[in-house]
């Protein structure tokens, strides 16, 4: 089934693929690709791309092509692992609010707009500079803070659905909330969801490089690549392209991780049609 | 007399998968200025698909493929889009099924009224009022002078339904293409919008296609019906002729429909009562019951139909049986136990004995889940089936439901609408119900499908001796499955009892009028009791 389920896919689906395959070979063999070592200081301040260095060197001489292996490493994982837990607080809550209704949703939303009421960069300086600048804090304060809007999309779908006779007819033979929520619920709401966590995703790294950029996100010398845009970003008035690198890098997973949403959005509404 | 439209050959493909499959397979027609064509035959028949390429257009996912239009002369079939513009709304105007669905509630009818002839040039804002006061007269629109103010929301369905007549008429067009126009309304409503879409063809002169499923609607409009089946043509000719003298045996059958044979009396001693609801008042909002003082008794392996017009409470009145909404007094009692008011208070046994199918297959299973778990889902959640066990009375269920075991694959977007109806009626019955409520089962479907679905109905209660609770508008389909009657109106029980007591006079008035609504396979049926209710327009020539 799988099999032949890539077989059909479209051209777009597969070049996301294989970016994304691209991608995360570079960040599970980061170690054995790189020809230098994360933080090793390799040769001259922004070197252009040669023979001993693919890409050039950065602001401190570091290899840039080795950052930006080790940069997929730090930046990928991180980001994963955040979406994935906004996502799970998100609409585990979302859809609570949508099939309890009354109180909770009230207390549920009430709740979450207040969180948004704060800009979330502030909110987020706030946090990390009370707990520390751990990658564990670091995690959950962007996700607490990203899930606010996951809460909202997925509220909102859950909502259209929870009226549908079928969610009526699981109630009426007595089903549970747990088990309508999972089975009648989630399958109809996951093209919006889906299509939210491929641009949830990309916003992750783009947040986690501004906390890099005001000193509370991933830190130095840890390489990733948010933060690699904007240490070089001087560079480019000098007409040295090595901070577009790691910014190609970027479109590049984003582009990928989009191109696969897509065809998953056009298989499921085939379904629904 | 002068042709107006002449379709020739015409086919057009629809894009399944990545296939384009033959929708309409060659078609000819030809109409004459003010006459009315009807188009008839069931969904998938091709019928809204030729109704709107007389327009030049098709919808998403469909292409013209083949043959020419011709309106007044001229092809419409690639014709440039300005043109097409010109002749869209101003000479061909057209009729949606659902008048709720096509008017933007952001705007008043008269605004949206004055649209088209604003946009063609042919009025003023001004001059569109008159017109738009005068048509709402004709049409007998109440309070012409003003309705024009109100937004949608704020008029009845069928009275929405009329404005969108009026508003078709705007431009005094050659042509109307109704499309259902009284599919989704009350047989009582369905009376005002027929009398007024014969009023405007006649008034004008206006040449009309008319399409609809019910032949015994088309049969009051209509000059000349065209049978369609599968994209083809079955059988064509004069209304009269047609009702008379049916060539094909597809139309026999859709003529046959209507002039059901009545079940045959329920014999011998009674059985003992399972269903009672007693004295039960209920409502959403406090203070405003929608409700009140409903007693009704249901007896085991028999069917209680409840009739009435949209907004008489007969779903509420369902959805307090099955506690989705607790009645603010009365009780209910199933069996020998009275249920809570409320559906989470109750055990999960009385769940199990009460099931429910919706008139929306559509909406009430899961697009996302096979039929074989829609099916196996009850029977593990009240019976603790799995395995085998629960594969083998999936495939028994779907055997009592005359389909076999292919479609436990299926999602329901792979099923036609009588075959989800289908699913709906076996996820009822695997959890071994008591009662089944039928909320508007067949409303939805097309005649013949309809029948068959009410056959397989009946064929169930015999083998299982269920009782069902009818909800339905429609007479024709009390008269043949029901045993016992009860007419609503406006929150109340005004009349219930044995069928053949409800069904022979003297009725209740209210009863008197449902009855005589119900459209007959008679050309002149509609103006006869137009007639006789002292209600027929007035024609004189415009």
């Amino acid at each position: 089934m799988p099999l032949k389920l890539l077989r059909k896919s479209p051209w777009s689906a597969r070049l996301g693929m294989i970016i994304i395959l691209i991608n995360l070979v570079a960040a599970i063999f980061a170690p054995a690709l790189s020809p230098y070592g994360e933080t090793e200081t390799a040769g001259d301040v922004w070197m252009p791309a040669g023979k001993d260095h693919l890409m050039g060197t950065d602001q401190l001489g570091r290899d840039l092509f080795t950052r930006l292996l080790y940069g997929a490493r730090n930046t990928i994982s991180i980001a994963l692992v955040i979406t994935f837990l906004s996502f799970g607080m998100g609409v585990s809550l979302g859809f609570l609010a949508a099939t309890l209704k009354g109180w909770i949703d009230q207390l549920l939303s009430r709740c979450i707009d207040i969180i948004m009421a704060f800009p979330t960069l502030i909110f987020a300086l706030m946090v990390l500079s009370i707990v520390g600048t751990s990658i564990t804090a670091l995690i959950f304060v962007i996700a607490i803070l990203d899930s606010t809007r996951v809460f909202r999309i997925a509220r909102a779908v859950a909502m259209d659905v929870e009226i549908m006779e079928y969610v009526e007819a699981a109630r009426l033979r007595g089903e549970g909330i747990w088990w309508i929520m999972r089975h009648e619920i989630l399958p109809n709401t996951m093209p919006p969801l889906v299509a939210e966590f491929g641009l949830r995703f990309c916003f992750v790294f783009l947040f986690i490089s501004a906390l890099s950029f005001l000193g509370l996100g991933l830190q130095p010398p840890t390489a990733d690549w948010g933060s690699m845009v904007r240490e070089n970003a001087a560079a480019i008035t000098f007409g040295i392209t090595t901070p577009l690198y790691p910014a190609a890098a970027i479109a590049m997973l984003t582009i990928g991780v989009n191109m696969i949403v897509d065809w998953f959005l056009q298989r499921t509404s085939r379904i629904r049609a | 007399m002068e042709q107006l439209l002449t379709i020739k050959g015409l086919k057009i493909a629809g894009r399944v998968e990545d296939q384009w499959k033959p929708i309409v397979k060659g078609i000819d027609l030809t109409l004459n200025r003010g006459e009315v064509i009807g188009l008839i035959g069931e969904s998938g028949a091709g019928k809204s698909t030729i109704g709107l390429s007389t327009m030049g257009y098709t919808r998403r996912g469909c292409k013209i493929t083949g043959g020419s239009i011709l309106f007044k002369g001229e092809e419409m079939i690639g014709a440039p889009k300005a043109k097409l513009r010109q002749i869209r709304g101003n000479r061909i105007a057209y009729v949606a099924q659902s008048a709720a669905e096509s008017f933007n509630p952001a705007h008043n009818l008269l605004k949206q009224f004055a649209e088209g002839p604003i946009r063609h040039g042919i009025m003023s804002y001004t001059e569109a009022k008159e017109k738009a006061v005068e048509l709402y007269e004709r049409l007998q629109l109440p309070e012409p002078e003003t309705i024009g103010n109100r937004y949608p929301h704020q008029v009845s369905g069928g009275q929405l339904q009329r404005a969108m007549v009026a508003m078709a008429m705007s431009c005094k067009p050659d042509m109307i293409i109704y499309d259902e126009p009284t599919t989704a309304l009350d047989v009582t409503t369905q009376i005002e919008v027929l009398a007024a879409i014969k009023e405007a063809t006649r008034l004008l002169n206006t040449a009309a296609i008319y399409i609809t499923h019910d032949l015994a609607v088309v049969a009051q409009i209509a000059d000349r019906i065209m049978v369609l089946r599968y994209g083809e043509l079955v059988e064509e000719g004069p209304t009269r002729d047609l009702l008379k003298n049916p060539r094909e045996v597809y139309t026999r059958e859709l003529l046959s429909v209507r002039s059901l044979r009545e079940a045959s009396e329920a014999q011998g001693r009674e059985n003992e009562i399972i269903l009672k609801v007693d004295n039960v008042t209920a409502g959403y909002v406090k203070g405003t019951d929608i409700l009140k003082d409903i007693n009704l008794n249901v007896r085991r392996g028999r069917t209680v139909a409840v009739v009435g017009e949209s907004g008489s409470g007969k779903s509420t009145l369902a959805r307090v049986i099955t506690g989705l909404l607790p009645p603010s007094e009365g009780s209910i009692q199933f069996g020998d136990v009275t249920l809570a008011p409320a559906m989470k208070n109750r055990s999960k046994e009385s769940l199990r004995r009460l099931q429910m199918i919706y008139q929306m297959a559509d909406t009430a299973l899961n697009p996302r889940q096979k039929v074989k778990k829609i099916l196996g889902r009850p029977l593990e959640f009240y019976f603790g089936m799995n395995g085998n066990e629960k594969n083998d009375r999936i495939s028994e269920l779907l055997d009592m439901i005359e389909l076999n075991d292919n479609y436990k694959d299926r999602y329901p977007s792979e099923l036609s609408g009588g075959e989800k109806q289908r699913v709906c009626i076996a996820r009822a019955l695997a959890a071994k119900p008591e009662l089944i409520i039928c909320d508007e089962v067949t409303s939805a479907l097309d005649q013949l499908v309809a029948e068959e679905i009410l056959k397989l109905l009946e064929n169930l209660q015999k083998q299982l001796n269920i009782s069902y609770l009818f909800i339905t508008h429609d007479l024709d389909i009390v008269k043949k499955i029901s045993d016992k009657i009860v007419v609503m109106l406006q929150g109340k029980i005004v009349e219930q009892g044995e069928k053949h007591n409800v069904l022979t006079p003297p009725h209740h008035d209210y009863t008197a009028l449902l009855l005589s609504s119900v459209p007959k396979m008679d050309p002149d049926w509609l103006d006869k009791l137009l007639e006789s209710r002292g209600q027929t327009f007035h024609i004189d020539a415009a």
